[in-house]
C-alpha cells in the first residue's frame, strides 16, 4: 500500500541527548502532490527531511520514501530522490558545469546522458553563461539554483527542499518559486520545509504544521485559514499605550479573542461590514484613534498564531517569550 | 520557461574496478581541480620545505655530524631523504583540513544522499592529497639538486624511493582523514590536522641520526615509520645513512615500511569509514 506513496513516515522520534527534535511525526505525501512542512526554527523540519533523506537515522518510527525503507533501503531511497538544502552544497572551486557533471558520475550515469543532461538543467535554470565559472564568483540566487540542478541530474521522482529560498534576496526567491512550480507541473513530488508563510502558501497544496517535533495542524492553506474562523479585523492604533483599551473595544465585536502584535490587534469576527461600523463606533466612544483599520481574509500568519500562541519567526519558541499575546487585557 | 525534455536517465555498466574505485576516482578529480584553481595554497605548501631545506643545508647542516661520512656535502645528502619523509608526512594535515572544510560547507551532506559508494569521498580525499606530492616531490628535488644533493645508486631504486614516500604520503593521509571527519570545523583542523605531525616528523631520523638520541628515545625513533621511511629512502638513492643502533625495524627498513603502511592504511581506513558513514555533518 505504501508503494503509491511518495513518503509515508509513521511516528518518527528522533532525539539528540536529552533533546527531542522529533516526537512522533506522521507524514504521508502521495505521488505528484507538493506539501510544505511548516514550523519555526527548531520545530523538527530538518531533521525529519534528514531522515527522509537517509542522512540520519530515526530513534524510533519508520518511514519509507518512493516505498523504500529509509533505513534498510539507503541507496534506493537515494536512487530516487534529489536533496536541496539550505546551504548551497556545491564545490565552489568548481565551474557549475564540473560540478553537474561531478554529481551525475556519482549518481552512476551514463557520461553521455550526464554530459546532455548537463547543458539542459543549465540552460534551464540560466546558468549557462556562467557554466565555465568556477561556483565561487556566483550570486547567491545562481548558487541555490546550481545547488537545484544538481539534484535533479538523476532525474529524481522524489524532491526534498530544505528551506529553499532562506537568505535569498525577493526576486531570486521569486525565481525559484517559479522553478519548483514547473518541477511540479512535470510531475515531481516535492516535500518542501519553510518558515516562510507566504511560501507554502505559494508552493503547496498541503500543508503540514509542526511545532516542538509534533504534526499540530494538517490540511490545505484553505482548511487551516477556515479552522480559525472566517473573516478577521484587524486595527493599527496611533497610540500604542492605548492597546489595552483597543483590545477591549475589538473584544466586543468580535467572535473570539482577539492577538495582539505590538500597535496591532486583530480578532476573528462574523457579520461581515456592519462589524466595521460596529467596531468604529466602539473605539471612537472610548476615543481611540486608529492608523489603519482593516477586514481581511485570515493569513497562514493567523493559523500559526492561533495554533501555537507564537509567530512563526520565533527562534526558540520555549526560551524567548512570544511577540504576538492571546488576548492581553482582556481577562 | 521550457521543460525538461530528456528522456530517462541512463545508467552507468558496473565498471571492472567497481563503484568505490570509480566513485573515488570521481572525488579525487575534484579534489585536484581545486588544488589548480588555489594555486596560492599550492604555492605556500611548497614554500616550508623548500625553507626547511634550505635552513638545514646552511644554518644546521654544519653543526650536524653525519657519522661513518665526513664528505663536505654528507650532511645535505643526508637530509634531503628526511625533508622528503617530512614533507609527504605533512600531506596529513591537507586531508584532515579538506575534509573539515567539505563537512562545513554542507557537501559532505550531499554527497552521503548519493546513492555512491560511501568510502569513495574518503578514497578520493587521500589519493588527490597523495597525488599532489608528486609535484611537491618534484619541486623539493630540484631544490635539494642545487644544494648539492644527488641520486648515486641508479635510476630504478631511486623511482622506488619516490613511490615508497608516495605510499607514505597516502598512509598519512588516511590518518589525517580520520582526524578531519572529528574535527567541529575548518579552524581546529588547521591547528589539530599539524599538531601531531611536528612531535613525528622530529622524533625521527629525519634531520638528525638515530645514534645521537638519548636511548629511551632511539627506541621510540627506530619504530617510527617516518624514521624508516626516510632511512630506506636513503638507502634507495643511495645517500649517507650514518650508523643504525640495532633495532629490527632500521636493519629492514623499507620491509618495515611496507608492513606498517598496509596496517596503517588497514586500521585508519576502517576507522575513517565507519566514522564516515555514521556521522552527521555540523
Amino acid at each position: 500500500m505504501t508503494r503509491d506513496l511518495a513518503v509515508h513516515a509513521e511516528g518518527l522520534v528522533r532525539t539528540f541527548g536529552d533533546v527531542r527534535a522529533l516526537d512522533g511525526i506522521d507524514l504521508t505525501v502521495e505521488r505528484g502532490q507538493v506539501v510544505g512542512l511548516l514550523g519555526p526554527n527548531g520545530a523538527g523540519k530538518t531533521t525529519t527531511v534528514r531522515i527522509l533523506s537517509t542522512l540520519l537515522a530515526p530513534t524510533a518510527g519508520r518511514a519509507t520514501v518512493a516505498g523504500f525503507d529509509v533505513v534498510k533501503q539507503a541507496d534506493e531511497v537515494r536512487r530516487s530522490i534529489g536533496l536541496t538544502g539550505q546551504y548551497a552544497a556545491i564545490d565552489e572551486y568548481l565551474t557549475g558545469r564540473e560540478n553537474l557533471r561531478m554529481f551525475g558520475g556519482l549518481y552512476h550515469l551514463s557520461p553521455k546522458y550526464v554530459k546532455e543532461r548537463s547543458e539542459e538543467l543549465l540552460d534551464w535554470f540560466d546558468l549557462a553563461d556562467a557554466a565555465d565559472r568556477p561556483a565561487k564568483t556566483y550570486s547567491g540566487g545562481m548558487r541555490r539554483r546550481l545547488d537545484l540542478a544538481a539534484s535533479l541530474v538523476a532525474q529524481p521522482s522524489i524532491l526534498f527542499l530544505d528551506e529553499p529560498t532562506t537568505g535569498l534576496d525577493p526576486r531570486s526567491r521569486l525565481g525559484l518559486w517559479d522553478v519548483i512550480n514547473n518541477l511540479v507541473a512535470q510531475g515531481t513530488t516535492v516535500l518542501l520545509t519553510t518558515q516562510y508563510l507566504e511560501e507554502a502558501d505559494q508552493l503547496a497544496q498541503d500543508i503540514v504544521v509542526i511545532d516542538h517535533g509534533r504534526v499540530i495542524a494538517h490540511g490545505t492553506s484553505e482548511q487551516l485559514k477556515d479552522q480559525i474562523g472566517g473573516d478577521r479585523i484587524e486595527i493599527t492604533v496611533t497610540d500604542s499605550s492605548r492597546i489595552d483599551d483597543a483590545v477591549r473595544a475589538v473584544h466586543s465585536v468580535s467572535a473570539g479573542e482577539p492577538l495582539v502584535e505590538e500597535s496591532r490587534v486583530s480578532a476573528p469576527v462574523s457579520g461581515g461590514s456592519t462589524v466595521l461600523v460596529n467596531a468604529i463606533r466602539a473605539l471612537d466612544a472610548d476615543g481611540i484613534e486608529v492608523s489603519d483599520l482593516v477586514l481581511r481574509r485570515p493569513t497562514l500568519d493567523d493559523v500559526f498564531m492561533s495554533l501555537t500562541g507564537h509567530a512563526a519567526e520565533d527562534e526558540t519558541p520555549a526560551a524567548k517569550p512570544a511577540k504576538g499575546r492571546r488576548g492581553r487585557g482582556s481577562k | 520557461m521550457a521543460t525538461l525534455t530528456m528522456g530517462k536517465p541512463q545508467m552507468m555498466r558496473r565498471p571492472l574496478l567497481g563503484w568505490t574505485v570509480h566513485d573515488g576516482l570521481v572525488v579525487a578529480r575534484r579534489n585536484l581541480i581545486q588544488t589548480v584553481r588555489i594555486p596560492e595554497m599550492l604555492f605556500f605548501s611548497l614554500v616550508q620545505p623548500v625553507i626547511f631545506v634550505l635552513l638545514f643545508a646552511y644554518v644546521f647542516g654544519g653543526a650536524i655530524p653525519i657519522p661513518g661520512d665526513a664528505g663536505a656535502d654528507a650532511y645535505r645528502n643526508y637530509l634531503m631523504p628526511g625533508i622528503f619523509g617530512q614533507t609527504v608526512a605533512f600531506a596529513a594535515a591537507a586531508s584532515t583540513v579538506g575534509l573539515a572544510e567539505d563537512m562545513h560547507k554542507g557537501i559532505i551532506d550531499r554527497f552521503r544522499a548519493l546513492p555512491m559508494s560511501p568510502p569513495a569521498v574518503l578514497v578520493g580525499r587521500t589519493l588527490a592529497d597523495a597525488v599532489r606530492q608528486i609535484l611537491v616531490l618534484f619541486v623539493l628535488s630540484i631544490t635539494g639538486f642545487i644544494v648539492g644533493w644527488r641520486i648515486s645508486n641508479g635510476l630504478l631504486p631511486a623511482i622506488g624511493a619516490y613511490a615508497l614516500l608516495l605510499l607514505f604520503a597516502y598512509t598519512v593521509s588516511w590518518i589525517g582523514a580520520w582526524i578531519g571527519l572529528h574535527m567541529p570545523n575548518p579552524e581546529t583542523a588547521n591547528t589539530a590536522g599539524l599538531a601531531w605531525l611536528f612531535p613525528l616528523t622530529f622524533l625521527s631520523n629525519a634531520f638528525v641520526p638515530i645514534s645521537s638520541m638519548p636511548s629511551w628515545l632511539q627506541a621510540f625513533a627506530a619504530y617510527n615509520p617516518v624514521s624508516t621511511v626516510v632511512l630506506a629512502t636513503r638507502e634507495l638513492f643511495g645517500n649517507p645513512t650514518g650508523i643504525q643502533p640495532d633495532y629490527w625495524p632500521l636493519q629492514h627498513a623499507s620491509l618495515y615500511t611496507l608492513i606498517s603502511c598496509a596496517v596503517l592504511i588497514a586500521i585508519f581506513a576502517t576507522l575513517a569509514v565507519r566514522k564516515y558513514t555514521r556521522t552527521t555533518s555540523r
